[in-house]
């Protein structure tokens, strides 16, 4: 997603000057995304530049932009075409797992243990919040915290998930959940993965 | 002040090496105005901990105390006592009686408690009124949708002066909107007053609660502690 597409959405509503869009670009997002008013004029720049928005004459010290009939159709393709998740297999998460799972001395159903709270607690934090935001009638906001309740939900499921595949990859010892290198093989670099979620989980481990 | 203590609650079924234990030494207390989520595993000792803080399972050691009183030393009828008064269940199997309108469903623990019918009934409507329920007060379960049920097995749940309400799985399967407003009522009941347990395996419902605590293999292996301020969280930026 682009500061481009917000903006031309925002256009969409009416004529509005940088600060105004700067305001409401951060309304529509829940306050996720904070803009500096910087770059909204870059943007508005490169929008003018293609076509998509017009500056109307200056009024009282403040120019006003509006939507064009190419901005509109630009809008209407933005809106039509399913978002990629392409970048997903980057994330930090993803990779932090793989990479424990394949690390000697790394106690991966703490690591995943370690995660799962965190989320949960983080994702207490939001509902708190979507209570505590009964009253508004912000709409986009309350969509906004929901989106994040719900990706939070899928990577918990996914730790579940990762903790039951790894449980049955090795029943012999369940209890240890660390595969040890076949005789021959060489051990990764034990200095790979970030070393405060496994130190942290070897302390709760021993605590069990 | 507590109204649910467990103090190193072990229940095993079966002996020698056939033995499980479905809990092995859990310790939680569950205060007035505190929501608590129990998360774990299929098999991890979720329901067992959940019918052992509710009456309808007995240790095989340790104490559980609800208002300062240890289940232990009741005999059957002053449990069953107790659990009429000061606990309520809401389940997945709503256990809603089909033959019973949904006003019903509710008056009928309170007259079994001795509450005369009609102050049962006017109890029992105003019950459903919590809910916004109260316009179908003589609807039969049958004529009611999934989520509708559920909200009348809710107000049973809750009916009465009861200040422990324990919930397995309280949405079943309704849709995630309709989940939520059960999980909203049980969390205006508890901030009225209660204490509650909700066992669940979907985070967002636990999201709902005050503690998270999560089982495995009947050990409380983790709990997310006490929250931040939540409109710090936005201004940083995001769930990743």
């Amino acid at each position: 997603m682009s500061i481009k597409h917000g903006l031309l959405a925002l256009l969409e509503r009416g004529p509005m000057h940088g600060y105004q869009l700067k305001t409401a670009f951060e309304e529509s997002t829940g306050g996720t995304w904070p803009l500096n008013i910087g770059q909204v004029y870059t943007t508005l720049g490169r929008l003018e530049r293609d076509g998509l928005v017009e500056s109307l004459p200056e009024h009282d010290g403040q120019r006003e932009y509006e939507i064009t009939d190419a901005g509109r159709a630009e809008l209407a393709m933005w809106f039509a075409t399913p978002v990629s998740r392409t970048d997903r297999p980057r994330d930090e998460l993803t990779i932090k797992l793989a990479l424990a799972v394949a690390t000697p001395g790394v106690d991966v159903r703490a690591v995943l243990q370690g995660q799962r709270t965190a989320t949960v607690r983080t994702m207490q934090e939001y509902t708190r919040l979507k209570a505590s935001s009964d009253k508004r009638s912000d709409l986009s906001w309350r969509l906004v915290v929901e989106a994040m309740l719900f990706q939070a939900e899928a990577e918990i499921r996914w730790l579940d998930h990762c903790e039951t595949t790894l449980a049955r990859y090795q029943p012999e010892t369940p209890a240890a959940a660390v595969p040890t290198p076949e005789p021959g093989q060489t051990a990764p670099d034990r200095t790979a993965p970030a070393g405060t979620a496994p130190e942290r989980t070897a302390r709760k481990a021993g605590r069990r | 002040m507590n109204i649910l203590e467990l103090r190193d609650v072990h229940r095993t079924h079966g002996v020698g090496d056939v033995a499980v234990h479905a809990l092995a030494g859990v310790d939680l207390t569950v205060a007035e105005g505190e929501l608590v989520a129990v998360m774990g595993p299929s098999g991890s000792g979720k329901s067992t901990l959940l019918n052992c803080a509710g009456g309808l399972d007995r240790p095989t050691s340790g104490d559980v105390l609800v208002e300062g009183k240890p289940l232990a030393g009741l005999t059957r009828k002053q449990l069953a006592a107790l659990r009429r008064r000061s606990i309520g269940y809401v389940f997945q199997d709503l256990n809603l009686l089909h033959s019973l309108t949904a006003v019903e469903n509710i008056a009928l623990p309170l007259e079994l408690d001795g509450v005369s019918p009609r102050r049962a009934h006017r109890i029992a409507v105003q019950s459903l009124d919590e809910v916004g329920l109260g316009d179908l007060a003589g609807r039969f379960p049958d004529d009611m949708s999934g989520g509708q049920q559920q909200r009348v097995a809710i107000a049973r749940a809750l009916v009465g002066d009861r200040r422990l309400v324990l919930a397995d799985e309280p949405t079943g399967a309704l849709d995630s909107v309709t989940g939520e407003s059960v999980l909203r009522l049980l969390r205006a009941r508890v901030d009225a007053g209660a204490a509650g347990v909700l066992v669940t395996h979907e985070a967002r419902h636990a999201g709902w609660a005050d503690r998270v605590v999560f089982l495995r293999d009947g050990n409380i292996v983790d709990t997310s502690g006490p929250l931040a301020q939540p409109e710090d969280l936005l201004a940083t930026g995001g769930a990743g």
